[in-house]
């Protein structure tokens, strides 16, 4: 243990620890804003800067360790002016158009400057004026928004070992570029954006969903269903001050219908499906000898990388398509015909956590009969908005159901949000379907957690299946390094881009570097979707009733010609860079 | 591969050759025709000169003549330099048609080329270098080889003394006694801040790690420096050796030199040298049987100051883009690949190996009570003899401007001088009797720096001056920390925006604002340090700053937006050229009468100046 | 490593692959690689750092990062003749400045650019450590020393009279 005195006052932490944890220890505050705790541990913008007794300079509270006796002062006015002139400094540079900012309100420079009173713009001269990219279906790139705190190169380089975007030059003339200044649609760019949430500022956006979506809504020609995926409900509450991990479906649903969309549905109904399909897939490579280890195809960004970078291992990935655009294709189609529904006519909207989800339904694979499955993705952030725009007050909405039939879900599917999820809820049906029976056990808790890889062994109707489930793209690389090299010995693989899973996607509500710090907001989201799913009357997806019905009526079975049509998709190789 | 003794014998075998090199009493038959090799007189075509001399040698089948490329004899001034051994004649801006005569005269007769002669400042004429006021003052530990030896021959380094020290440490010495000789010696780090080189040896040697290495600094780039390159140049085994000595007493056996690739002549010749020694089985694996092993690698910069900054360049080394590091942890405890390291400048390295022969109490004999040894200058600016100077620590900036610079050439009179380069500061009139040492460059708002020595004349602008080194600090700062990177920019707009006459009131004490806080906030020193012109301008000339800002006048006639341009109708010959080139009609007249400039037309292009032969047009 | 694809086939180029197998496959590397493929082909190519990127493992992105940090690093051909004026203090201080306008003002070009006919580029350096012979501009390496206005436009008209 350290002992060291702060502001006076006397502290004693564990060795290693840094200067602001001890600090935050004693409820001492120390602005920062470069730092990401884990993520981007780098000391560059200054603002954390405080005065140690007997040392020339500042210490860097972010990074720097404590040290035995020391002795610091974290609000000298030398301190202070030091920090308000790295903060008017920033804003001398920076596009200050905060009234029509996306991060309004949640941007973390906004804050500080807030904070510190700026009245004025004290230092004027040259700016930065870069060109918006906003070429990718996905994100939105406005360097002159950029602080330079490289949150987002660390987040792609270090979590994600993408490294689509780094620093480039150098000095004044700095930028986070690409390879050749490319648009990141013609780059090595997955879509996941969790460059996204970790931007401070407005510099790294989503592509703006909720327009096109008013404008189906006021068309009176269009029928208009909206479907939200899992982990939406999980985390849609904390735009409107909610705790974190608060479920809202019921609230959503309400908002959802308010607003006036035609049909409220749940993803979740999608995501039962998917199961069947992937859950029969695994039995059917299982008895023809087909590929494997099987990876599940539902994170589009994964697959996105997958096409990328390991094109040669695609016989690996399920066709499944993902839940959102299998529901898609059963809406225009079974549910269509059954009421009497033009599906030219039909618009379908998804509410995803996820900003691959974009991309993703722009694929000419997601199409049948010449119509996209999927007409238009927002993020949760998005229909957050949406639902402010309608001045609706989220917080005293009464419950309502989703619409019937395809509104109706699993517990299986609630849990697809979270890492580990799928692979659970396909277990449950495999075992169940390998067996003939209905089994009790459903709960897998070795696929269940934080970690970024999650290895198994589960004994299911006397096979031993060897599962992983892996989030964040550079746990994914490790597990396709294994299979590459044929080290792996899997059967069955489940990975999400995110790390954490869709609760932690890149379409979810952003939370601050300092909440990040302090709570552990994956659990939090991911144990609602548990808790969904542990309240929920059915928990295997072949066994929700509307599953079972439009199989009997409409698909046949799981993998027949119908559902391959409407329900799988295929995948292709994809060069990393364009002209 | 080479014994010990083979390479005693071969150093007691070659000084009795070479003792014409420094004895003009030599009692030989031979002559060396020694010609500086360095990049300064290589610029000056003496590489055609070394072949000229060599193809008229062998022409006239010359016996006993040696022709030999050495480095920089330091007077860059009056290059190309050729001097002749053991007599020590030394001839002056040589043209490679010189040679001929050089031969003939000198070489066969016997008889002094008088013509080639040098002249000092007060006009005598010199024969021999050591008569030169220029050499007088100097005293020459770091570069006592350069412009003595040929430094692409291992042999010669090895006769005058060369890796002697290294035997001397690896048979005689423990690690501990080499890093209390250094530190009892009192030498300071001549990169520019001065810590004590003993201590950091003793950190890097007491830092835990099965790995640890010796870096050389030598990305030199400091503007108006280049004494780094010169030792590289000139002695480059001297720096082999040094590491060595380092590696052997903190225990490394792997060292990298950090080159700007910009000094292709620098790299060229260490990479020989490493060559060599490896031949020679100096570096290698249990050298001498000693069970010491060394070896040695060159990697290049690319063009970035920054890299100078000690963790910067270890980022480089590591292929990375050169972003200083924050300290701690400092390099001692992780440094290369996080390993500890031990980085030092190349004239430090310089110092090393006399240290060791000639003990501690003899080094730190040199020098003032806190600075021991020498320090090399690159003097440049407007002075007379500009070049490379060594001299102990404690001379007054007055020698070296006047005694060893030869004062202010064209009449003008001295204005400042700046050490440190951007990372320091001015030194006017008044401290110009300061002794030179580190606490007292300090003291009086400058730094030692590495050894960049530029002489300002009452011409220049001193904000102007200070505009300058903000530009470069702006083209340099690496980026990555907010105070540099927007606050040196912003300071640079500041100080443009006063020499346009731009300047209001207040923005002074922006500039004071700004420069305290990115003296304080900023991660490394060239951040840190990047102020220090306007701050030590400021302190000295702040009347010019207030000048250029409420009477919009440059008194120094630099800042040409201030300028008021007029015709001295005494010089004026009204001969046309100055209206016919000015680019915005602003200059009325008729031939033969004076011509007058429409100040409110004019735009300050300095076009007419250029053009006037009779230098009428005044600011 | 024994590379066993052949170069032909892959469109790979041969002398990068002659420069880049002299190098282990190791991040440290880079800086020395572009070094060199600098020196060769005078520019840093897409194709160069697409390539450098594959043989270090790593992603081109960074390489971009690393070419665009270094001044001696370009991504564009240089002039035939590359003029660099040196700007560092000694030569600052005795005028290199005014050189550097007149050959701006010759070749109708800016620092950093290059005349469309491929002739001449232009550079503004920082010290290159020949202040003893300041003010100093070089042409394709080869200094010149105690420059003057006068001499640039002897250069430049001697290069353009007889571009051999």
């Amino acid at each position: 243990m350290v002992r060291l005195t702060i502001n006076n006052q006397e502290v004693e932490v564990e060795e290693g620890t840094t200067i602001l944890q001890a600090a935050k220890k004693i409820n001492i505050d120390i602005p920062t804003l470069c730092f990401l705790k884990d993520i981007n541990e780098v000391g560059d913008c200054r603002m954390c800067v405080v005065e140690v007794e007997g040392k020339r300079g500042f210490a860097t509270a972010c990074i720097q360790k404590v040290e035995e006796g020391m002795v610091i002062k974290t609000n000298t006015p030398a301190v202070i002016e030091a920090r308000k002139v790295v903060l008017d400094l920033i804003l001398s540079n920076h596009d200050r158009e905060c009234l029509t900012c996306t991060r309004n309100g949640t941007c973390e420079l906004q804050k500080l400057a807030q904070e510190f009173y700026v009245d004025e713009i004290k230092y004027q001269g040259d700016r930065h004026k870069h060109e918006l990219d906003d070429m990718s279906p996905s994100i939105v790139r406005d360097f002159n928004k950029c602080i330079l705190c490289r949150r987002c190169v660390a987040t792609c380089k270090n979590v994600q070992h993408i490294g689509a975007i780094d620093c480039t030059e150098r000095g004044f003339s700095s930028t986070v570029s690409t390879y050749g200044d490319k648009s990141l649609n013609d780059v090595n760019c997955t879509f996941c954006g969790q460059c996204i949430q970790s931007c401070p500022t407005g510099a790294l956006k989503e592509k703006d969903g909720t327009a096109a979506v008013w404008k189906a809504l006021r068309d009176e020609e269009k029928y208009v269903i909206v479907q939200t995926a899992p982990a939406v409900r999980a985390a849609l509450g904390e735009e409107f001050g909610m705790p974190i991990g608060t479920n809202v479906t019921g609230k959503m649903v309400t908002a959802l219908k308010t607003m006036g969309f035609d049909k409220v549905f749940d993803t979740n109904t999608g995501a039962d499906f998917t199961i069947m399909e992937e859950a029969n897939e695994l039995i059917e490579r299982m008895n023809n000898n087909g590929t494997f280890p099987m990876i599940t195809s539902c994170s589009p960004g994964w697959v996105r990388y997958m096409e990328m970078n390991y094109p040669e291992l695609i016989p690996h990935l399920s066709t499944c398509k993902s839940p959102h655009e299998m529901f898609g294709a059963l809406l225009k189609s079974y549910y269509a015909e059954k009421e009497g529904i033009d599906p030219k006519k039909m618009y379908v909207v998804s509410v995803m956590p996820c900003i691959a989800k974009k991309f993703e339904s722009q694929r000419e694979e997601m199409e049948n009969s010449e119509m996209r499955n999927v007409d238009s993705v927002i993020t949760t952030r998005e229909l957050s908005r949406m639902i402010k725009q309608a001045h609706i007050e989220f917080t005293n909405l009464q419950d309502t159901n989703f619409d019937s039939p395809m509104g109706e879900a699993t517990g299986a599917a609630a849990i697809f949000g979270t890492t580990g999820g799928v692979m659970e809820a396909a277990l449950r049906t495999a075992q169940d379907t390998l067996t003939g029976q209905d089994l009790d056990k459903i709960d897998f808790e070795a696929v269940r957690g934080g970690e970024g890889i999650k290895k198994a062994t589960v004994n299911i109707a006397g096979k031993e299946i060897k599962v992983v489930a892996a989030s964040g793209l550079a746990n994914a690389q490790k597990i396709m390094e294994e299979i590459k090299s044929g080290k792996a010995d899997y059967q069955f693989v489940e990975i999400m881009a995110c790390p954490g899973g869709c609760v932690m996607g890149g379409g979810q509500p952003i939370r601050t570097s300092k909440e990040r710090s302090s709570i552990d907001i994956r659990k939090l989201r991911a144990d609602c979707l548990y808790s969904i799913d542990e309240k929920s009357t059915v928990r295997k997806s072949h066994e929700n009733p509307v599953v079972k019905k439009i199989y009997k009526d409409y698909l046949e079975k799981p993998g027949s010609h119908k559902a391959h049509e409407l329900l799988h998709t295929e995948y292709q190789a994809r060069e990393k860079y364009r002209d | 591969m080479k014994t010990l003794e083979e390479i005693k014998e071969i150093r007691e075998n070659k000084i009795k050759e070479l003792d014409l090199r420094v004895n003009t009493a030599s009692d030989t038959r031979e002559k060396h025709i020694l010609v500086c090799h360095g990049t300064g007189c290589t610029s000056s075509k003496s590489p055609k000169i070394i072949e000229n001399f060599r193809k008229i040698i062998e022409e006239k089948n010359i016996e006993n003549v040696r022709v030999i490329q050495t480095g920089c004899f330091g007077l860059c001034a009056k290059g190309p330099i050729v001097i002749i051994r053991p007599e020590d004649t030394f001839y002056a801006m040589v043209k490679p048609e010189d040679c001929e005569e050089i031969i003939e005269k000198h070489i066969q007769k016997g008889e002094i080329v008088e013509r080639l002669l040098c002249k000092d400042i007060d006009n005598t004429v010199v024969k021999k270098l050591d008569e030169l006021n220029f050499y007088k003052k100097q005293k020459r530990i770091a570069l006592k080889n350069c412009g003595v030896i040929d430094p692409e021959n291992i042999d010669e380094y090895i006769a005058f003394d060369g890796y002697k020290a290294l035997e001397k440490v690896l048979f005689s010495m423990s690690p501990d006694d080499v890093i209390e000789t250094i530190s009892n010696s009192g030498l300071r780090g001549r990169g520019g801040a001065g810590f004590p080189t003993g201590k950091k040896w003793s950190f890097t040697k007491m830092a835990q790690g099965d790995q640890k290495y010796v870096v050389c600094n030598a990305d030199e780039g400091d503007p108006g420096a280049f004494m780094d390159r010169s030792i590289l140049e000139g002695d480059p085994h001297c720096v082999v050796e040094a590491m060595m000595i380092a590696g052997f007493a903190i225990g490394a056996n792997k060292g990298y030199i950090y080159v700007r690739a910009e000094y292709p002549i620098a790299v060229e010749r260490f990479q020989k040298a490493i060559d060599q020694a490896r031949e020679y089985g100096i570096l290698g694996e249990n050298i001498w049987n000693s069970g010491f092993s060394f070896d040695l690698e060159i990697r290049l910069g690319a063009g970035a100051f920054v890299c100078g900054e000690e963790t910067a360049l270890l980022e480089s080394i590591e292929g990375k883009r050169g972003q200083p590091r924050l300290k701690p942890p400092f390099p001692a405890n992780e440094g290369l690949y996080g390993k500890p390291t031990l980085i030092n400048n190349v004239e430090t390295y310089a110092n090393i190996t006399k240290i060791i022969l000639n003990g501690a109490d003899w080094y730190s004999s040199i020098g003032t009570e806190k600075s021991k040894g020498t320090k090399v200058f690159a003097l440049g600016g407007n002075v007379n003899n500009t070049g490379l100077v060594e001299v102990p620590m404690g001379v007054t900036l007055r020698e070296i401007v006047y005694d060893i610079g030869g004062g202010i050439p064209n009449g003008r009179k001295f204005k400042a001088a700046q050490t440190g380069g951007p990372s320091g500061g001015c030194i006017t009139e008044e401290n110009l009797d300061t002794p030179i040492d580190y606490e007292s460059l300090q003291a009086i708002g400058s730094m030692m720096g590495s050894g960049g020595l530029i002489v300002m004349d009452d011409s220049k602008c001193m904000v102007n001056l200070a505009k300058f080194y903000l530009g470069f600090t702006v083209d340099e700062s690496c980026g990555k920390c907010t105070p540099c990177r927007i606050g040196t920019k912003r300071l640079l707009e500041l100080l443009t925006k006063i020499t346009e006459g731009k300047g209001e009131e207040g923005d002074i004490e922006k500039l004071e604002t700004l420069c305290r806080n990115i003296q304080k906030a900023s991660i490394c020193g060239l951040g840190q340090t990047a102020p220090n012109p306007v701050l030590s301008t400021l302190k000295y000339f702040r009347e010019e700053y207030e000048e250029h800002i409420k009477e919009k006048k440059c008194r120094a006639g630099e800042c040409k937006a201030l300028m008021q341009l007029h015709i001295d109708p005494e010089l004026c010959k009204g001969c046309g050229l100055c209206k016919r080139n000015c680019p915005v009609d602003a200059i009325n007249g008729e031939i033969k009468q004076p011509h007058v400039i429409d100040t409110e037309k004019c735009i300050k292009c300095g076009t007419c100046i250029n053009k006037c032969p009779f230098h009428a047009i005044k600011s | 490593m024994e590379n066993t694809k052949c170069s032909g086939c892959t469109g790979k180029d041969p002398k990068m692959e002659e420069i880049l197998n002299q190098y282990k496959q190791t991040k440290d590397n880079l800086i020395q690689i572009l070094n060199e493929v600098q020196e060769y082909y005078g520019y840093i190519s897409e194709k160069s750092m697409a390539a450098i990127s594959e043989y270090l493992s790593i992603p081109r992105a960074e390489i971009y990062g690393v070419v665009t940090f270094y001044s001696r690093f370009t991504l564009k051909p240089k002039g035939k003749y590359h003029i660099a004026i040196c700007l560092g203090t000694a030569c600052f201080v005795k005028g290199s400045e005014q050189i550097l306008d007149r050959a701006k003002e010759r070749l109708k070009i800016d620092v950093g650019e290059t005349t469309k006919d491929g002739m001449f580029s232009l550079e503004a350096t920082r010290c290159i450590g020949a202040c003893g012979l300041a003010p100093v501009f070089t042409v394709n390496g080869e200094v010149y020393g105690k420059a003057t206005v006068k001499m640039m436009d002897e250069i430049i008209d001697k290069i353009m009279e007889n571009p051999e």
